[in-house]
């Protein structure tokens, strides 16, 4: 298991630097001057600064370098003397931001709980909802409830969030007065009645999200049920006398749970990319929101940041996905390659 | 006397098809949406882009059914506009996708040396964030492309390449997988065995037998390609506002979503359409051709 689990681990670098390496690429392949856009109010010795800070002028691969100093090295230091007082990374150039002009980390660690408290909280209801949706579909294939999961399913495929989202402002919120459609992050929660105004505003947003990885899950599940439910241990289980609860439970779902949970950790990141658009629509000022309004103002390193701690995110999926797997599938930490 | 002849494949292929009702009612649909679109300037002949202020934010009427938007504009005609760029971007994109994917996938199955190097590729690709990395490309490349080429083939030139670049790698595993088992068959050995070159093999016996799986990613990624770019549009990052497309309608509508919700209802529900249709349809494609593949 160890041997499986640092052979997955190594593979995460060439991962991570191929992402940077790509990241830097359309930077470098983008025609034009990546300071052209900036508002002209910045003096000339302050624009001098920013070009020095990117490194403007040495020659690529040079940049390339530094480039990953500061994101390997220099902003997981300074996250370090964050935490725990230190001062590592006392001397050394952090990214700054152009919009700020603050280090790029601060603010995005200002940011991240809200997009994890939704995101999550919406992902967790996903799989509570789509893991029974789908065993129950499998069981009763053709049934009306297997009928209707499928096409709730197709639908949840194909209402993208921007849609669903606007939909459920406008039956929530504006038809029915039930829900407040902005997510309010300075809301504190202090008392009941304030943790209720929290749950309501949250309705909306981890609904909308949630409905996604309903669909795919819950497909995925019932894919995976009805293949192990055809399966001769179930027949045997099912002859030996268990109980329909047992077989189904015990046999069916604990072996179609290797491929789901991979899809569970896999799925991961494209909530988050989901989160870009819902947080767009409800007003959520999370990652996401940061990254359009960095990407508006042509704010590169915060772009640049942003992007890579996405993709950092799903290597991250990827590597907890093949690592439960192989938790799981005792033949895939034999063989190499799963 | 005639001999039986057995069912041609097409034939079975049609009749199961035919069989799978979600997939014909998705076709259909799709039909006449892509004919709607396709004829929409002769059927309809308002100006998208005309601007009547006086007649802004009307309702439905026998001058407009759908009504105008906030500038008076009829929100029918920008509807047909919109759905004709939507289509466009999506079968331009997927065909890139498809382009890419399937000569990787081939590759990659038909050439053992080339496997492992290519695959490993494959995974990394599929570790890009997506949808961050699309906005990110059309910040940098708006301006330069819209010089070259002007605002609207641009855009939308680099729509397209930026989703197909990055959406090919299901597609490539898929064809891989379909190589690898077709290349073991005896028909492909044979026609190693009279002195084939490769290139024709390939040209000659792979692709045609790997048509029915790049078919069936073929409609998948054209749903994924629109809603790409409805959520780039939709983002603000897509198509320039005088520009309709679905998305970008969606998203202009949502401003006065308190007001006015059908003008939000009638681009989004097009999309929605739009990809529930491709999504049966590639359902059906699936299902006909006896395809075992994952859920997606």
């Amino acid at each position: 298991m160890l041997s499986y689990a640092l052979r997955r681990l190594l593979f995460a670098v060439p991962a991570l630097l191929f992402i940077a390496l790509v990241l830097f690429a359309l930077l470098e392949l983008a025609p034009g001057d990546p300071m052209a856009q900036l508002p002209l109010t910045i003096p000339p010795e302050v624009r001098a600064d920013m070009r020095a800070a990117l490194g403007i002028g040495e020659s690529a691969h040079i940049r390339f370098g530094k480039w990953l100093w500061q994101l390997f090295a220099v902003e997981p230091m300074a996250l370090a003397d964050r935490a725990l007082g230190t001062d590592m990374a006392a001397d050394s150039q952090r990214m700054i931001s152009w919009q700020t002009r603050g280090p790029v980390m601060d603010t995005i660690i200002q940011r991240l709980p809200q997009t994890l408290w939704v995101v999550g909280m919406a992902y967790v209801v996903g799989v509570l909802i789509a893991l029974p949706v789908g065993v129950i579909s499998a069981c009763r294939q053709h049934s009306v409830f297997d009928q209707a999961g499928t096409f709730v399913t197709m639908v949840g495929y194909s209402v993208p969030p921007f849609f669903s989202g606007v939909l459920a402002i406008v039956i929530f919120s504006v038809q029915l007065g039930w829900l407040p459609s902005i997510y309010d992050t300075t809301h504190q929660v202090t008392d009941w009645h304030s943790f209720t105004v929290q749950l309501r505003q949250m309705v909306l947003p981890v609904m909308v999200l949630s409905l996604q990885t309903t669909a795919q899950l819950s497909r995925y599940t019932r894919a995976a049920m009805l293949d192990s439910l055809h399966q001769d241990y179930v027949r045997t289980a099912r002859a030996k006398g268990l109980s329909e609860t047992a077989v189904v439970l015990g046999h069916g779902l604990r072996n179609s749970l290797i491929p789901v949970v991979t899809v569970i950790a896999l799925g991961l990141p494209q909530v988050f990319g989901g989160a870009i658009i819902t947080e767009q629509i409800f007003k959520v000022n999370g990652l996401g929101q940061l990254l359009i309004t960095a990407i508006q103002a042509g704010d590169l390193p915060m772009v640049q940041t942003i992007t890579f701690l996405l993709a950092v995110m799903v290597v991250l999926a990827n590597i907890a996905a093949d690592l439960t797997y192989g938790l799981l599938d005792p033949r895939i930490r034999q063989e190499g390659r799963p | 006397m005639t001999l039986l002849s057995p069912p041609r494949p097409g034939h079975t292929v049609w009749r199961r098809f035919r069989r799978h009702r979600g997939a014909v009612a998705g076709a259909a649909v799709l039909g006449f949406l892509v004919l709607a679109v396709l004829l929409g300037p002769w059927l309809w002949s308002l100006d998208p882009t005309y601007i009547d202020v006086r007649a802004r934010s009307a309702g439905p009427s026998p001058a407009h059914p759908l009504g105008t938007d906030q500038l008076g504009r009829d929100m029918l005609a920008r509807l047909l506009a919109g759905g004709r760029v939507s289509i466009a971007v999506g079968l331009a994109a997927m065909a890139v996708s498809l382009g890419l994917g399937t000569l990787i996938g081939v590759l990659a199955g038909f050439f053992r040396r080339l496997d492992s190097l290519l695959m490993r590729l494959t995974d990394l690709f599929l570790a890009l964030p997506v949808i961050p990395l699309v906005l990110v490309a059309v910040m940098l490349f708006r301006e330069p492309l819209n010089h070259s080429f002007g605002p609207q083939a641009g855009i939308f030139v680099l729509v397209v390449l930026a989703i197909g670049l990055t959406s090919w790698m299901p597609t490539a595993r898929v064809v891989r997988g379909a190589v690898l088992e077709l290349k073991e068959r005896e028909f492909i050995l044979a026609a190693r065995g009279i002195g084939t070159p490769d290139a024709a093999i390939i040209t000659r016996h792979v692709l045609p037998n790997v048509a029915s799986p790049i078919l069936v990613s073929a409609a998948l990624g054209t749903a994924n390609a629109i809603l790409t770019e409805s959520a780039l549009s939709f983002l603000g990052l897509g198509f320039p506002p005088d520009f309709p497309t679905w998305g970008r309608l969606l998203s202009d509508a949502t401003v006065y979503l308190q007001d006015y919700p059908g003008r939000a209802l009638w681009p989004g529900g097009l999309i929605c359409l739009t990809v529930l249709g491709v999504n049966y349809l590639g359902d059906g494609l699936r299902d006909a051709f006896d395809i075992r593949g994952d859920a997606r």
